[in-house]
């Protein structure tokens, strides 16, 4: 295969590439534009093994091993893990594009039949410190990522003191670096400066992502699939490879995309997330205690939850984390189908920051065979709340907090909130009284129109089932 | 201290100002509690069950008014049969009345009071906040007088409420028109749709129209713009035009229905004059009236106060006692009200009241203070239905960065424009035509990205992220050109970069193809 034809099979998995993600905009062309991706990957892993850079048959075997390795491995976890534990999976597959950047960064670096000089070889050998600065960030971020959102590492924020200028002094050492790196002579006096920054990089991974608390994960996650792809973009420009280039600007614009959106729906700028630590910059943390909610909560049982929802005709389920961690989407599904088949007009209300990544919901919904037009975003059904009988929050807590709308001093003031509190009865599942991760009280538990109904949701869920059925 | 539960005297009441549930209740807050003799007969309670609740039984009035500290009544104290006495001379200073008072309506009464040197609570003047509606006595008494209006006109009305097909032919359904949406209203609208009728209503005020609906009536509107909501929840008068126009409509239905339910009222004015002889003369022979305003004058011109009156074959029902009617039901209602008034006057549960000028509820309900007559109130801070639902002050969120039809302001686009120019143009001076080319690629495919991806419907966002992240291990093209590469350790590095990238692949790719495989209508 010559050079033509190789930039043409590059050309057409670009084009596949985009429609792949364009096919995302609606769940009936979804599956095809996945389909799109699976071919467009397939025939640029084909091109290159067939094209010109690659010689020798033991190379071949060697790659395909590689490959079978890599594969089975890929497909075995992708089959075997939970729809809850999706944001684990996607945090530790994006450390390993970070550490396959990085790998190929140093190999690139150590390639002995490089032949640039003058301004090319400082653009290049720039290009392979920027690579490498981002693998490294990528992927010791999301191995923390993956701690927290598994629970192996404490969800809390980790507030060094003095963490901004921490960060500001790593960020000057790296240029310092680098600047003893471009004026290396030789591969191995330019080893050490290039080692001392992956460590710099790695480092500031693991301190940026341990100051972001959980509440924020969503907007971790997303970014850190931006740097993924800033990654492979960065290695693009290092081969000097067009689809590298394409490839990981579609992925680095994706990710900074969504995390774009997840910031606007908790109403925060990105450099507070990125700053870490909820309501320790400029705001007053908890409120003023003034404003604390007054009056009783009144708890329900499972037997009365279940009368409401007999008595209503228009129900709303509002499901969050909780809903998540207690695998209760399947009982919930069961619950809907029940009150549907009564007649009764059943629909899900998504906040875009429900769970610990985008979609995170939607997807667990998904699984238990919920229908996806009666799965609404915050914005579709936010209207509909006064006209709605019973609201039955899951497991949420800050996507219902009334005073992110009403109290100027809260610290989640301004979030767009989904507005359960307007439907005539609400009832929020929770296994305590504790505040969300904003660790903001919640006046909603205290409206005259609210119920509580305390308990593993899970467990709940099965007793207002059996209540309903019987 | 002693509560006094007297017996109304006023003829034909018959309710009482205490249930043997309330008596317990007072007992609870630490109070003693005496009952007159016979006083809940004609409400069904008699004065055994006071006494298993915990009263004791007053022979008379006179021993009970002597040791009451606190006297509740429904009515207001009126002369007694005879004309000579009057229920006030029983009183004595710094003992507190609770009772309807309408002090505007009966300002020598007030006086009186006044010079007994007592405290005198008006539950008539509960202002009508959120917080006072648990001991709003007009309400739980409209209530009952909406639904027994039902009742009454079902009494008087010669056919069924709901339409029938029968053996025998078919029935029309009953029309049922009810004037003012207040809480009797709403009540009246509740109990005739539940009895079968078709109901229309209509109000002045269009904020309640949903109320309406959703107790089973069609709300009716005037076709003339203007706001009826007045302060404290109540209606105002209208103007001359809308009266005009309200006035048509109100004949229109008359003619058409078979019922009409008037419950119109301003407060401290006569009733408003809805339904004149007229419309009256118009409406089907058979028709029935009810005017829960008669008290005030009636809403309807030919009404007559407290009697039933037939004119142009329209029974007009006048009765102005119909919670007196429901005496059962109304006693236990009113005596509930109480109990919420005395838990606000005794906080402190311990048998002594406290008459705190400072909490609204009270201030608003006390019309004597210690013989210091404390009524008008000042006005109430807050209706009890916020006149427009206006959404609670927020300020506005700031917006930052910009999506597709969300225009960014000028002023980011600016900076990010000059900011751009000045990198663009570091770059053109400073880097080799190679760079350049990809350069090229890479801005245009950032754009392709952004356009693209707002495209995305949210409910896909976990599996974009997946698939986005199998294809970002298009890396593992670097790693295949690499791994021809001489030297051992590049082909190493690249060898292992090509596993992890196989992962992520195949890995990626196959899990967004199960997730989206599980989304379904």
């Amino acid at each position: 295969m010559n050079q033509g034809l190789l930039t043409v099979s590059y050309i057409g998995a670009t084009i596949l590439f985009i429609l792949s993600l364009g096919g995302l905009s609606n769940p009936e062309t979804a599956r095809r534009g996945n389909l799109f991706g699976i071919i467009g990957m397939a025939i640029a892993v084909l091109a290159t093994l067939m094209g010109p850079k690659l010689a020798g048959a033991g190379n071949l075997v060697l790659i395909l091993i590689a490959m079978a390795i890599g594969g089975s491995v890929g497909i075995f976890a992708a089959i075997r893990v939970k729809m809850t534990e999706m944001p684990e999976l996607v945090a530790l597959m994006h450390s390993l594009v970070g550490l396959a950047a990085m790998l190929v960064g140093f190999a690139n670096y150590i390639d002995p039949t490089s032949t640039l000089t003058g301004a090319e070889k400082t653009i290049h050998e720039m290009e392979i410190y920027i690579g490498i600065l981002i693998g490294a960030v990528t992927f010791s971020g999301s191995i923390v990522a993956f701690g927290k959102l598994s629970g192996k590492i404490s969800g809390k924020p980790l507030t060094l003191p003095g963490r901004h200028q921490f960060n500001f002094g790593l960020l000057i050492v790296t240029v310092m670096l680098g600047k003893v790196f471009l004026n290396a002579h030789g591969i191995s006096a330019g080893m050490t400066p290039l080692l001392a920054m992956t460590a710099i990089a790695l480092l500031f991974g693991v301190h940026m992502v341990m100051a972001i608390g959980g509440a924020d994960m969503p907007v971790v996650v997303s970014m850190l699939n931006s740097y993924s792809g800033w990654a492979a973009a960065a290695t693009g420009f290092m081969l000097s490879n067009d689809l590298l280039i394409v490839v990981g600007a579609l992925v680095g614009s994706s990710g900074a995309i969504l995390s774009y959106i997840m910031c606007r729906a908790m109403n925060r700028k990105f450099f507070a997330v990125i700053a870490g630590g909820f309501g320790s910059d400029g705001g007053t943390p908890a409120a003023a205690s003034g404003a604390a909610p007054a009056g009783e909560v009144v708890a329900v049982s499972a037997l009365e939850t279940a009368e409401l929802l007999r008595e209503a005709k228009s129900v709303v389920i509002v499901p969050g984390y909780g809903m998540a961690v207690a695998q209760a989407q399947h009982t919930v599904f069961e619950i809907t189908q029940l009150l549907r088949s009564k007649g009764k007009n059943v629909r899900f209300a998504i906040h875009p920051v429900a769970g610990r990544m985008p979609g995170h919901m939607n997807v667990l919904l998904a699984e238990a065979k919920v229908p996806y037009d009666i799965v609404l975003e915050m914005d579709e059904i936010n209207e509909d709340f006064p006209s709605t009988d019973v609201t039955m929050v899951i497991g949420a807590n800050d996507i219902v907090n009334p005073s992110a709308m009403e109290d100027p001093n809260s610290p989640i003031a301004g979030m767009p909130v989904l507005e359960v509190w307007k439907s005539t009865t609400s009832i929020v599942m929770k296994r305590s009284m504790a505040s969300g991760y904003a660790g903001v009280d919640n006046p909603l538990f205290y409206k005259e129109n609210n119920r509580m109904l305390f308990g593993d949701a899970k467990k709940m869920l099965d007793e207002v089932l059996n209540h309903l059925r019987g | 201290m002693q509560i006094g539960i007297p017996r109304e005297i006023y003829p034909g009441e018959r309710r009482v100002a205490a249930s043997p549930d309330s008596v317990k209740q007072f007992i609870k807050l630490g109070f003693t509690v005496a009952v007159e003799k016979g006083a809940g007969a004609e409400a069904n309670f008699s004065d055994e069950v006071y006494q298993q609740a915990g009263a004791e039984i007053a022979a008379d009035a006179k021993s009970l008014y002597a040791n009451a500290d606190i006297v509740l009544k429904v009515r207001a104290p009126m002369a007694l049969p005879g004309g000579k006495a009057h229920e006030v001379d029983s009183l004595r200073a710094g003992q507190t009345l609770i009772s309807f008072i309408w002090p505007a309506q009966n300002k020598e009464l007030m006086d009186r009071m006044a010079a007994l040197k007592i405290t005198a609570l008006a539950m008539d003047s509960v202002p009508r906040i959120s917080r006072a509606q648990k001991l709003d006595a007009l309400s739980s008494m409209a209530n009952i007088a909406g639904y027994r209006a039902v009742i009454e006109a079902a009494h008087h009305f010669g056919r069924f409420f709901t339409g029938q097909i029968t053996a025998a032919g078919k029935v029309p359904p009953a029309k049922v028109f009810v004037i003012g949406a207040g809480v009797a209203g709403l009540a009246a609208i509740g109990a005739a749709s539940g009895l079968g009728a078709i109901v229309r209503a209509f109000d002045t005020r269009p904020e309640v129209g949903d109320q309406v609906k959703s107790m089973g009536g069609e709300f009716v509107t005037v076709d003339y713009e203007e706001e009826g909501g007045g302060v404290g929840g109540y209606a105002k008068v209208m103007s001359e035009g809308y009266q005009k126009a309200q006035a048509e409509m109100t004949a229109q239905q008359a003619a058409e229905v078979d019922i009409i339910i008037t419950t119109a009222l301003i407060p401290g004015r006569p009733a408003p004059k809805l339904i004149t002889a007229e419309m009256v003369r118009n409406m089907k022979p058979g028709s029935v009236i009810v005017d829960l305003a008669a008290e005030m004058g009636g809403n309807c011109e030919l009404t007559e106060p407290g009697k039933v009156v037939v004119k142009h074959d329209v029974t007009i029902i006048g009765f102005t006692d119909l919670p007196s009617r429901l005496s059962r039901q109304s006693s236990q209602l009113y005596a509930t009200n109480l109990v919420r008034l005395m838990e606000e006057l005794c906080r402190t549960k311990d048998g002594v009241i406290n008459v705190n000028m400072e909490d609204e509820v009270i201030r608003g309900a006390t019309v004597i203070k210690e013989g210091e007559i404390t009524w008008p109130p000042p006005p109430p801070k807050l209706s009890a239905a916020p006149q427009q639902a206006k959404p609670a002050a927020m300020p506005p969120a700031p917006k930052h960065g910009h999506g597709p039809g969300e225009p960014a302001s000028n002023k980011s686009v600016l900076t990010t424009g000059l900011s751009l120019a000045l990198i663009f143009l570091l770059v053109g001076v400073g880097a080799p035509s190679a760079f350049l080319g990809h350069f090229t690629v890479f801005i245009l495919a950032c754009f392709i990205g952004y356009m693209v991806i707002w495209n995305v419907t949210p409910a896909l966002h976990t599996p974009l992220m997946s698939v986005t992240n199998a294809i970002s291990s298009i890396i593992v093209i670097g790693a295949l050109i690499q791994i021809s590469t001489p030297g051992k350790m590049i082909t190493i590095l690249a060898a292992v970069a090509i596993v992890l990238t196989a992962v992520n692949m195949m890995g990626g790719f196959w899990v967004t193809q199960r997730m989206l495989r599980m989304f379904q209508k």
